[in-house]
């Protein structure tokens, strides 16, 4: 029986990839991605993990060089953060759009300028619309077992699309929590061996990533967003499965304290601890406050989400990225559309938050909520409001 | 040891040239395109079992038109400056996988095509951590001297005085106005097994050179001139006759570089640069002094290759390619 380790958490992902059994790991340093890929490379060095490591000479070539591994048959993976991120931004629509499984662990970090090693979600919501399947952890162990669903999202041939696993750089990844890592021998069965559907293999010729003219361009996308979509159901079978052998339970949307609550704390990654926090010490205090959070950002769940937020009168949408000129942020933004086709809908109040590293406490999440509750009853016309900007 | 990666090495003579065709006709290159001839040699000299990865460009574009392809053999592209980086994965994930026993164990050729923009400018940066990395793969870089699938622009492996779409012939400046980017230099300091020059007018010499340097463990270049009739602005019947007469005018020389060491094809009586240049439009342009400029840096080029190989301590190995 496998037993819960204080272990970091960069390091519990490092030991999930080896659970997974990849093949190829191609990775290019950024902090705070560094020390998942240090110890990857360690584990490669003494033999523990039989994969090719390559340290790549950028990102774009780290993602390029998954690509290939994955095209001829590899389990590949890599990992990044921020900058690195965006320099691969052209090659994540190519790995959709070519239907290459493989998983990639995002560490989010701010987007330079200024330039800021700290946490939020500005990188992977630049990559929002590249065809990828988007996973986001909440702490230690979900970072381990979204990584090990992750790989069976993406292989599966209804599926064969990569996948991103976020979890908050600094935040999350560097600290020390108490993590079970999975037998090998349980994860063997829930994980068999990667059979790819197609492959590059002289006995059986293909061309992978041809050119598309207008006669053909917009039926590959159709395709793409019809795997991505059908990817949520694929998704629930793993996560069943994943009950089954594990004993964990995942859900796309989560929901906590939510029953009869009027305001409900929309949340997204590794804050929502914090957040789950403040809303004990608001029940506390006899105020109707709950929270969901959204652990599958793409394909979004709309389904899960009209039911988590159903009986709610507000929602306070806490963003981590900012749409600039825009409406405020991506889930509020995302939110916001989803709802205008419901009659009866909640108000929303949506708050950017956290740019760059800063402190979101326990007192922040409790701020919005009576934000959020005060604008609900005037109906207040907003678009976004930016918390805890200094103007002096 | 090259001379063991080589010991079952055998020439091709005209007789011997293998049946198969790894990229077939049908494709939809240019009337007297130099590059896809190119390739096709290439291609050809390697053969099957081998996985191509192409950079963009105008050999991707023409050989794969979904739902057709001219790809005998498997072959991916991804991007523009990444084939090195693809090729790595490619070449990579087949050796992990027969390491464990997935798939059979065997030499499978890992070759990645780009043409000159794909190689000296945006794809320098991932060929050369390919080629540092030392994976075992060959590199072909199809020289064609600008990018030629978005329209004739310079890149930095134009030659000095030639006419682009970016580098016009204009009121003050004729044409491109730099030195063509030493590649294989480039490469040849990257310490890599095997590095080498070819031109379709030498078939047998480039057949072989291809054949070589994928036998050899671990990263070769080969960096193959690339007549683009439609590009230079000459005949559609000239690529071979300009392949031919860019080597007897020594502005592309013919070498290798085996493990260091330079081995030249000489050419000590070379025919004057002009014969070249008057075939071609895109130096149409070109003032006698210019045409001079340009003579005076081949001949001191040339000069420089001999002494590399004289400082290399060129011995002739035993798989030294002959002069065809
Ligand atoms: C990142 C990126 N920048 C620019 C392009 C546009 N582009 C496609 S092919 C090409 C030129 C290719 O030139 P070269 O590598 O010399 O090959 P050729 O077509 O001449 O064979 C360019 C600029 C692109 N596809 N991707």
């Amino acid at each position: 029986m496998p037993i819960q380790k204080g272990m970091e958490v960069s390091i519990a992902v490092s030991e999930a990839v080896k659970l997974a059994n990849v093949d190829v790991i191609s990775a290019y340093p950024i902090t705070p991605q560094t020390h998942i890929v240090e110890h990857l490379s360690e584990l490669v060095a003494d033999g523990e993990l039989k994969a090719a490591f390559i340290p790549v000479e950028s990102e774009h070539s780290a993602l390029s060089a998954a690509v290939g591994a994955a095209a001829v048959g590899a389990r590949a993976y890599t990992a990044t953060s921020s900058q690195g991120l965006a320099l691969m931004h052209e090659i994540m629509f190519v790995a959709s759009s070519m239907r290459i499984p493989l998983v990639m662990t995002v560490v989010n970090r701010a987007l330079s300028a200024p330039i800021n090693i700290w946490n939020d979600l500005s990188d992977i919501m630049a990559q929002r619309d590249c065809g990828w399947v988007q996973l986001f952890a909440i702490n230690g162990q979900e970072a381990v077992d979204l990584t090990l669903q992750a790989f069976k999202i993406a292989e599966d041939p209804r599926v064969l699309l990569p996948v991103a696993v976020n979890l908050d750089g600094f935040v999350l990844s560097h600290v020390i929590e108490p993590i079970e890592l999975p037998d090998q021998e349980a994860v063997d069965r829930f994980l068999p061996v990667f059979k790819p559907t197609l492959r590059l293999d002289p006995d059986q010729p293909v061309s992978m990533g041809a050119f598309g003219s207008p006669e053909v361009f917009i039926e590959v996308k159709k395709q793409v967003e019809e795997a991505l979509i059908g990817s949520q159901k694929v998704a629930a079978e793993v996560w069943k499965d994943f009950g089954d052998i594990f004993g964990r339970t995942y859900k796309p949307v989560e929901s906590y304290k939510a029953k009869g609550a009027e305001i409900l704390l929309v949340t997204m990654g590794s804050i929502t601890e914090t957040a789950m926090t403040a809303v004990d010490s608001m029940r506390e205090k006899g105020r109707k406050v709950g929270l969901i959070h959204i652990r599958l950002w793409r394909p979004f769940p709309f389904k899960e989400f009209f039911q988590a937020i159903r009986e709610a009168k507000c929602l306070a949408v806490v963003d981590r990225a900012l749409v600039p000129g825009g409406v405020g942020g991506p889930v509020g933004l995302e939110i916001k559309s989803a709802l205008f086709e419901k009659k009866e809908r909640p108000y929303v109040a949506e708050f950017v938050a956290g740019l760059g590293g800063r402190d979101l406490t326990v007192e922040v999440f409790a701020e919005m909520a009576a934000k959020a509750e005060r604008y609900a009853k005037t109906q207040k016309e907003m678009r976004y409001e930016m918390i805890g900007v200094r103007e002096k | 040891m090259i001379t063991e990666d080589l010991k079952d090495f055998k020439r091709f003579t005209p007789k011997t040239l293998p049946k198969e065709e790894p990229l077939v006709s049908g494709h939809r290159a240019c009337q007297g395109c130099g590059e896809v001839l190119a390739l096709r040699m290439v291609a050809k000299a390697i053969g099957s079992p081998m996985i191509a990865v192409s950079a963009t460009g105008c050999m991707e574009i023409i050989s794969s038109p979904y739902p057709q392809t001219a790809w005998a053999v498997p072959w991916i592209h991804v991007a523009f400056e990444n084939a090195a980086a693809v090729a790595s994965g490619v070449e990579a994930g087949l050796k992990t996988l027969m390491a464990k026993g997935r798939i059979p164990e065997k030499k499978i050729a890992v070759v990645a095509f780009a043409g000159d923009g794909g190689t000296a400018d945006i794809g320098l940066q991932s060929l050369s951590g390919a080629m540092e990395r030392g994976h075992d793969f060959l590199y072909v870089c199809l020289d064609n001297e600008a990018y030629m699938n978005t329209g004739i622009q310079r890149s930095s492996a134009t030659p000095f005085g030639a006419m682009t779409t970016t580098s016009p012939a204009g009121k003050i400046t004729a044409g491109q106005t730099t030195w063509k980017k030493n590649l294989p230099a480039i490469m040849a300091a990257h310490d890599v097994p095997y590095v080498a020059t070819a031109s379709p007018a030498y078939y047998l010499d480039l057949m072989n050179k291809a054949k070589k340097a994928a036998m050899i463990k671990g990263p070769a270049y080969l960096h193959v001139y690339s007549p683009c009739p439609t590009g230079w602005r000459h005949g559609t019947d000239l690529a071979i006759e300009v392949s031919r007469l860019v080597v007897e005018t020594n502005i592309f020389p013919l070498f290798e570089v085996i493990e260091g060491k330079y081995v030249v094809r000489k050419n000590n009586k070379p025919k004057p640069v002009e014969e070249y240049l008057k075939q071609q439009r895109r130096f149409s342009h070109l003032t006698p002094e210019l045409i001079q400029t340009i003579q005076t840096r081949v001949d001191a080029e040339y000069a420089r290759l001999l002494k590399m190989e004289g400082m290399t301590e060129s011995t002739p190995t035993k798989t030294e390619t002959k002069e065809e």
